[in-house]
């Protein structure tokens, strides 16, 4: 792919401060208790935080769903009560009720975190308890500290010391991010395939098969907002494999690409394997192209996926990013990523909606993506706009999924071009 | 601490957000952390409003904690001022900045904003959603109405009523306000202000012109309309037209208060034509559970028994506050109470009563459709198809042939069940059909064996609906057979019921005569 300037890698960021319109941390229990069938994700939170949960689940499917909400109450804070008795209470009740829980995250909250309570120690203290059947680990979700998908950061890297040592001098390849079950059959077959013997995924789907960790261990972040746990991986002796993320068929190309090297994998051999792959992408985004090409795209800030997805647009559908605006900016992560963005895009980082908003509505971009709170009133304003939140929510990741990715774009804009009322 | 899974009602400032969110120049600084925004999504998404709620949310994060908080909460409501031009503003904190004690009110005291500004003191810990849109809206009323009496009405205008109650993302509340605003102007009478739905504070400022006041939504308007009683001598409409003879009742209570007369009330609706003609005979001694906040709850009972005759095999609702008067309507149909917020609570009292129908809120048509029970929605907490784009209020005459779509369409329409009795021996039917007005959610039963197995006892199928189909007391097969012979729909209730039968009597093995012994156990 040729790479006419560094794009953005140096350009100026616009850091703004102001309120934002993103959802906490928590909202990754959404998809994160359906990743790992027997974890528990037990928020100590407000009724605000119980709201959240359901509002942004959008749909209650379960009569009990694997997470819930130990809501604070008037006693626990005038003293009243103890909130550490009360919160074993509440945990042992909900271990008895359901045995087949076998990790429980206890998971801090706006609330829990300003009156101090310390969830690690509480952790602590009820693993001793429930031990030899629920293991106990504690992370914060809050929105003082985390921002929507900054939860899975925050809880994947709990995960991470608790990782069996991996001592073995054979070096193992882990995929780091909670990817949909089928995607990740995907990259596990295509990884195989290519001749890499041990592959993980961080999280596993069950709490007693997390991944060991060790100074063999080579890793590749699946999703980009995960900066906390590679850290933590770090520190535990593995080595982060650099690579851009796996969106597009240029974008999967290169993370598998990146692997296969790091692993010594012969060239040929990787180009033979992932080509049917490849061309199936690029067919599948084909598509789209006629319908995105050259149309400008705004994204607000939301998952840490704008800059990535941002790159697939531009460099394999032809679109123009305006703005890319994302809560958090990981540059050392993202370095390949910005190198490929154009020049003259804007890039922000934190928010002022309002003044977002305005740049919006003076820059008219064909197509806006933003979060619920957002979208209709832009469309009410002549706005065409794509729901973040579905990035999030469905399979996007890798080369089978290229076309539906595009497609979640496209769909606006026909959608727009089709009605007559 | 509480262990939650679903709940029905938000925080108290989410109650607030609906206020201010139904009204016009009205906006609301709220002092909160980042993600407290979700809230939004609620009127954007569930209830499709093209706009974003007047809101503005500090978003203050840890680092500010114990350092520029307050001083973040008035820039944010001086930048929302310059903004928005408001005519009036509220402000107050969500659960986390209640615990950080800025004192919102006092900050903003401090700053002298040139609007009118209340202070909401709506405590997280203790309050729900409700109690906060009831706070908020008589925190407002208070403060816009600032005059000591009424404008006297001029020799030969029209009488004026103030409808109160609806906001943004409430059941219905658009068109129960169209509905009744038609109703009163058939009666000769004026609506002065409807509130807080499209109302601006300076609307709020002319409540006390009218003559009386309607309390569309006690949940909502009860404090407000109680204040509006002490401070102008407005008396207050009470009675909640849901259903026909409840509308009855409204415009006989509405028209002695304007002195006006009820028979000009033009309307009537379908409803009692439609549940004495023939067809209707099968609703007869439908069982019924009834859940929802406490109005809709009490009215539901009474359509459902006595409009539609069904009977109420139990009710409740999640709200406390109007605890009591739930507590007397059960007494009326001789049911126990259920007064929970707790949704597990809901469904174990569904499962263990096994209604034919549901009235419920959008938990209980979760339920429901785990429990494959029939179920239409008559509350809040809604979701977006809650919202139709047609007309379909709850309340007046359109409202009460409205209940008798929604509660009876669920249910196998009279003929049909008829005519499944005489074809369902033919080839031809299939019970994976369902019933032909069904467009969906009615496949059949899915535990239904489609051979049945040459053992003589087979064991119990575990039945999705829950831990009664969990037993160890088999079927014989040729009580399995004779269970298949039972109309799909019905299906799922006799097998259970055998089932609970054999149990309760330590029957280990279901066979032909245990099926047709609990026929008659459970035969009304």
């Amino acid at each position: 792919m040729p790479v006419a300037s560094l794009g953005c890698s140096t350009a100026p960021v616009l850091r703004e401060r102001g309120q934002r319109e993103v959802f906490c941390g928590l909202t990754g229990i959404i998809w994160l208790h359906r990743k790992v069938q027997d974890a528990f994700f037990l928020v100590v939170g407000s009724r605000t935080c119980a709201h959240l949960l359901q509002s942004a689940a959008g749909v209650m499917v379960f009569a009990e769903p694997r997470f819930g909400t130990a809501i604070i109450e008037e006693r626990d804070l005038a003293g009243m009560a103890d909130c550490n008795e009360e919160l074993d209470r509440v945990v042992d009740r909900l271990l008895t009720r359901r045995p087949d829980i076998k990790l429980l995250f206890l998971v801090g909250s706006c609330p829990s975190e300003v009156i101090k309570l310390d969830l690690s120690r509480a952790a602590a203290r009820l693993s001793i308890k429930h031990a030899g059947s629920t293991k106990i680990l504690n992370y914060s979700g809050s929105g003082i500290e985390t921002t929507f998908t900054e939860g899975e950061d925050a809880c994947l890297a709990a995960l991470v010391p608790d990782l069996a040592a991996d001592i073995s001098d054979v070096p193992s390849l882990m995929i780091v991010g909670a990817l949909p079950d089928v995607v990740e059959d995907q990259f596990l077959r295509l990884f195989a395939d290519l001749g890499i013997k041990t592959v993980h995924s961080l999280p596993a789907r069950r709490a007693n098969a997390m991944p060991p960790v060790g100074p063999n261990t080579r890793f590749l972040l699946a999703q980009p907002f995960l900066g906390e746990t590679a850290r933590a991986l770090e520190d535990r002796g593995a080595t982060r494999i650099d690579a851009l993320f796996p969106f597009g068929a240029e974008g999967t190309t290169n993370w598998l690409h990146a692997a296969a090297q790091a692993f010594g994998i012969d060239e040929m051999h990787f180009r033979r394997l992932i080509a049917p792959g490849r061309e199936r992408a690029k067919r599948a985004i084909a598509h789209s192209r006629a319908k995105l090409e050259g149309k400008r795209i705004t994204f607000l800030p939301d998952s840490q996926l704008e800059v990535p997805l941002a790159r697939f647009l531009a460099t394999e559908l032809g679109m123009i990013p305006v703005e890319v605006g994302t809560p958090y900016l990981h540059r050392k992560h993202l370095a390949q990523e910005l190198a490929l963005l154009p020049a003259d895009t804007l890039i922000s980082e934190g928010q002022d909606v309002d003044l977002q908003l305005d740049r919006v509505r003076a820059a008219k971009p064909e197509l806006t993506v933003c979060g619920l709170g957002l979208a209709n009133p832009l469309e009410a304003e002549g706005l065409t706009t794509k729901w973040a939140i579905e990035l999030v929510f469905s399979p996007i990741h890798g080369f089978d999924q290229a076309g539906d990715l595009a497609e979640l774009f496209a769909r606006p804009l026909r959608r727009r071009d089709v009605l007559r009322v | 601490m509480q262990l939650t899974v679903w709940t029905y009602e938000g925080p108290p400032h989410v109650g607030a957000m609906r206020i201010a969110t139904a009204m016009e120049g009205v906006h609301y600084v709220l002092h909160a952390p980042q993600g407290d925004t979700y809230a939004d999504l609620l009127f954007t998404m569930i209830e499709r409003r093209n706009k974003r709620p007047p809101v503005t949310y500090t978003t203050f994060q840890a680092r500010d904690l114990g350092k520029d908080t307050a001083e973040l909460f008035q820039k944010a409501a001086r930048d929302a001022y310059a903004r928005f031009q408001p005519q009036a503003m509220l402000v107050g904190a969500s659960c986390t900045a209640e615990l950080i004690q800025d004192d919102p009110a006092g900050l903003v005291e401090a700053m002298g904003l040139p609007c009118p500004v209340v202070a909401l003191e709506l405590p997280s810990y203790q309050r729900k959603e409700n109690w906060g849109a009831a706070e908020t809206f008589y925190q407002l009323v208070r403060k816009m109405c600032t005059g000591t009496s009424a404008a006297s009405r001029a020799d030969g205008a029209k009488p004026r009523a103030n409808l109160l109650g609806p906001t943004a993302l409430g059941f219905r509340h658009r068109d129960d306000v169209i509905e009744i605003t038609r109703l009163l102007e058939t009666l000769g009478i004026a609506v002065n202000v409807t509130a807080p739905l499209g109302a601006t504070p300076a609307d709020l400022a002319r409540l006390a012109n009218a003559d009386f006041n309607v309390c569309l939504y006690p949940e909502i308007a009860d404090t407000a309309c109680r204040w509006l009683e002490r401070q102008f001598g407005q008396k207050t409409v009470r009675t909640v037209p849901i259903g026909h003879a409840a509308t009855r009742e409204f415009i006989a209570e509405v028209a002695a208060l304007a002195g006006v007369d009820p028979n000009a009330a033009l309307d009537t609706s379908n409803l009692p034509w439609w549940s004495r003609s023939v067809d209707s005979t099968y609703l007869t001694g439908k069982r019924v559970f009834i859940f929802g906040d406490a109005t809709h709850a009490i009215a539901a009972a009474r359509v459902a028994r006595d409009e539609l005759g069904f009977e109420v095999v139990g009710l409740g609702c999640y709200n406390r506050e109007f605890a009591r008067d739930l507590r007397d309507a059960a007494k009326l149909y001789g049911v126990d109470p259920l007064i929970t917020d707790d949704y597990l609570e809901v469904e174990d009292a569904i499962q263990a009563l096994q209604p034919e129908l549901v009235l419920g809120t959008q938990m209980e048509r979760h339920i429901a459709k785990r429990l494959r029970i029939p179920c239409a929605v008559i509350s809040a907490p809604v979701h977006v198809q809650d919202f139709p784009a047609r007309y379909s209020p709850q309340m007046g005459f359109e409202g009460a042939n409205v209940l008798f779509d929604t509660w009876v369409h669920p249910l196998v329409m009279g003929l049909e069940e008829h005519l499944l009795t005489m074809f369902r021996d033919d080839f031809e039917f299939a019970d994976s059909a369902g019933a032909s007005h069904l467009g969906h959610g009615s496949a059949p039963a899915r535990h239904e064996p489609l051979v049945v197995p040459q053992d003589d006892i087979l064991p119990a199928t575990a039945d999705i609906a829950g831990p009664v189909g969990v037993t160890a007391t088999g079927w014989s097969s040729e009580a399995e057979k004779e269970l298949l012979k039972i109309p799909f729909f019905v299906r799922g209730k006799a097998r259970r019921n055998t089932e609970r039968y054999a149990t309760e009597l330590g029957i280990a093995a279901i066979t032909l005569e245990t099926l047709y012994d609990a026929k008659a156990h459970y035969a009304r």
